[in-house]
């Protein structure tokens, strides 16, 4: 079978696995917001009947809480193919508005910090490795293990605190509160670019800086492990430029066996925003996931679930897809006999 | 022919030994005691020897083995046996640990209180308290340790759950391989794309756990698809090595080829990936802990403390009480500080990756240089 076809399957199982997992999970949840929700649209309009504003409101939402499994999955998942997220009361705001506007910013903090995170780390590994033993070697592996121990949101609370708020330098131009300057609408503008930055500048700072550790460890090992491979030395007598030696024989092998902490980083980082996102005040969908738990806005959560595994997804697949590109000797699907 | 040590058997073998010069027992013949201590040395003296040579192990388990002795003690007492505070009275310590509670019955200086202590103490202040107390009087280093037992047991819960879920999955899959393998990898590549901390606060939220072996495994639930997925490679590539085809051929079955030939290779990745889920756990559970997903009645958690920080004193505010969150966050860091070094120093013992071929030159060069200038002087 075509390998695309067969990865694109994949995807497309993982999604729809995922989205009925979840939606089997939020249906468990204690507390039943449109109850509550209910409850309150009469106490401010007693005249309406109860029946009439409650169907009025599942029909907005896409899920009834009070409908059979089957039922509710078949209605949600119908909604959901014809490109409809439904409805959400926590946000009192149709969610694929919602989804438009948060989506972006939590990606865009996420892709910050991925970049942040390998640049510096594959950088740092590489000339660690080739310094191997010297001091600059050994204070940056000590010094990559303490900041691999602090979890990430305790490096944001320890950057708000000593970096944000101290009225200093860097007060103005990292903000530790909000995803956009006051007053600064999105487009194409220099002061939306710049604002947008900073304000993603310190959440992922926090990841980069509690994940660059282990990664830069990794990197040095591979790379030492290729320097001291034979092709290397031989690569070294045929006379060929250090330069190219350095990239083309052993940065890209000692690259490979990182692309699975990768694929690994994305799908925490997405995680993470939980936590970060709740300290920061920066409302992606983190912020919005702890808000639709807190009170059991099941359309919201499932609305969320979905955008992180999409992107999960789509990530995983385009590093799938150049892979490749990276490691040609890269078997695919073909596993070998069973035993 | 095995001897059994019973009671009989070991009088004979004692006889034996000593009358016989040609009794083979005890020369050939493996007592089942003399293969439990070789067990014993193979398995923890010899693997505990090496990591002590390192001083990324030996500081590893310098602090681990402090929150595990300060975790007993705390565990002690809080079941009643006042072992610690015994020990501390001896030494003559202002501090001793008493259950951290907010302080009522205090004078009008807010002092000699019936539980708890003057509000709002900066740490290093008074010994009695060494890390300060909180605006409730809450001892704050009380506080660490009492959350210590609970927080040790969701680790070890945690980490053992991913480890083997990833271990049965990830050999199970790969030494399969054919249609086993494909619904494996395909569970663990639907449990790598679930959010985690999304997916482990929806869990928290309907089952409302408060046990801390629950609270360790729900929070690693996704946890141990990536190492599944690395333990797959390594056993793809290991079954094809001569040895395993070797039992293959002999007719073993896989329940045993998988765990005479292909575990023993994996230790190296499952102990250092036990103490990655470990560290996870600990992100985690102070993570839920601090933004109040996970339900308490008392200090159960340092994220507790942290939580309190933050929400009812604003210690994040331009002016709040900064101590107040960074000192829990102080173990937080601590802990997985002891873990990391440990699976550093492991995975140098393990990993001949980086036991470089130019660094083993190196060595051999010293070696070789030493010999000759060894032997001259002898001759």
């Amino acid at each position: 079978m075509n390998w695309y076809v067969k990865r694109t399957g994949q995807a497309l199982f993982t999604l729809w696995a995922v989205a009925s997992l979840a939606f089997f999970l939020t249906r468990q949840m204690p507390g039943d917001q449109v109850a509550t929700y209910v409850d309150q649209v009469i106490q401010n309009n007693p005249e309406q009947d109860p029946e009439l504003v409650r169907s009025n409101i599942v029909e907005q939402l896409m899920i009834d809480p009070n409908a059979p499994f089957h039922e509710a999955y078949i209605a949600y998942f119908g909604e959901l193919l014809s490109g409809n997220l439904g409805w959400s009361i926590e946000a009192q705001k149709n969610l694929n508005t919602l989804m438009a506007e948060t989506v972006p910013w939590t990606l865009f903090v996420m892709a910050l910090a991925t970049f942040g995170l390998f640049g510096i780390s594959l950088a740092l590994g590489a000339i660690m490795a080739y310094k191997e033993g010297s001091l600059f070697d050994l204070s940056n592996t000590l010094l990559g293990m303490v900041t691999t121990s602090i979890p990430y949101y305790v490096a944001g609370i320890l950057l708000i605190i000593y970096i944000g708020y101290p009225e200093g330098v860097f007060t103005q131009y990292f903000p530790v509160r909000y995803k956009l300057p006051d007053g600064v609408d999105p487009g194409f503008t220099l002061a939306f670019i710049s604002g947008a930055i900073r304000h993603a500048t310190l959440p992922a700072l926090s990841y980069v800086i509690t994940a660059y550790g282990l990664l830069a460890l990794s990197m040095r090992g591979n790379s030492i492990q290729v320097l001291g491979e034979d092709y290397v030395r031989v690569a070294q007598l045929r006379g060929l430029p250090d330069r190219r030696i350095a990239l083309r024989y052993v940065g890209r092998n000692a690259v490979l066996p990182l692309y699975t902490s990768l694929l690994l980083s994305i799908g925490f980082m997405l995680g993470a925003s939980v936590i970060l996102e709740q300290i920061f005040v920066y409302q992606g969908v983190g912020y919005w996931m702890d808000r639709a738990v807190q009170y059991t806005d099941i359309p919201l959560m499932m609305a969320i679930f979905l955008m992180i595994t999409v992107s999960v997804v789509i990530a995983t697949y385009i590093a799938d897809l150049t892979y490749g590109y990276l490691d040609p000797r890269i078997k695919s699907g073909d596993e070998g006999e069973a035993y | 022919m095995k001897v059994k040590p019973t009671e009989e058997d070991t009088a004979d073998d004692v006889r034996t030994d000593g009358g016989q010069m040609f009794d083979d027992a005890e020369s050939t013949d493996v007592g089942a005691v003399q293969e439990y201590k070789e067990v014993l040395y193979e398995g923890l003296v010899a693997p505990a020897k090496i990591a002590w040579s390192d001083w990324r192990t030996k500081t590893g388990i310098i602090i681990l083995g402090a929150f595990v002795l300060i975790a007993i003690l705390s565990d002690l007492h809080q079941n009643g046996y006042t072992i610690l505070n015994d020990f501390l009275g001896i030494v003559g310590s202002p501090w001793e640990l008493t259950k951290p509670s907010s302080a009522f019955g205090c004078d009008a200086n807010g002092n000699n209180c019936v539980a708890g202590y003057e509000r709002s103490r900066q740490p290093f202040e008074n010994w009695q308290t060494p890390l300060g107390t909180d605006p409730e009087g809450r001892d704050i280093f009380a506080g660490i340790v009492w959350a210590t037992p609970r927080m040790l047991r969701m680790v070890l819960a945690g980490g053992v759950f991913s480890i083997a879920v990833a271990t049965i999955v990830g050999t199970v899959a790969g030494y399969k391989g054919g249609v086993v393998n494909t619904v494996l990898m395909t569970l663990t590549d639907v449990a790598m794309s679930i959010p985690g901390l999304p997916l482990v606060i929806v869990i928290v939220a309907i089952l409302d756990p408060t046990n801390p072996y629950l609270i360790g495994v729900v929070v690693t639930i996704n946890v141990w698809a990536g190492l599944a997925r690395t333990i797959q490679a390594q056993v793809l590539s290991l079954r094809e090595q001569s040895y395993v085809e070797a039992s293959r051929t002999m007719g073993i079955g896989t329940p045993s080829i998988i765990q005479k030939d292909i575990l023993p290779n994996l230790m190296p990745y499952i102990m250092v990936n036990f103490v990655y889920s470990a560290r996870r756990v600990i992100y985690d559970t102070v993570g839920l802990y601090f933004l109040g997903f996970l339900s308490y009645s008392t200090i159960a958690n340092w994220g507790v403390m942290m939580n309190w920080a933050y929400a009812n004193q604003g210690a994040l505010a331009p002016s709040g009480p900064r101590y107040l969150i960074i000192v829990p966050m102080a173990p937080i860091v601590l802990l997985s500080f002891g873990l990391i070094l440990l699976s550093q120093g492991t995975d140098r013992l393990f990993n001949p990756r980086v036991r470089t071929r130019h660094e083993g030159d190196t060595v051999e060069d010293h070696e070789m240089d030493d010999d000759d200038s060894v032997q001259p002087a002898m001759a």
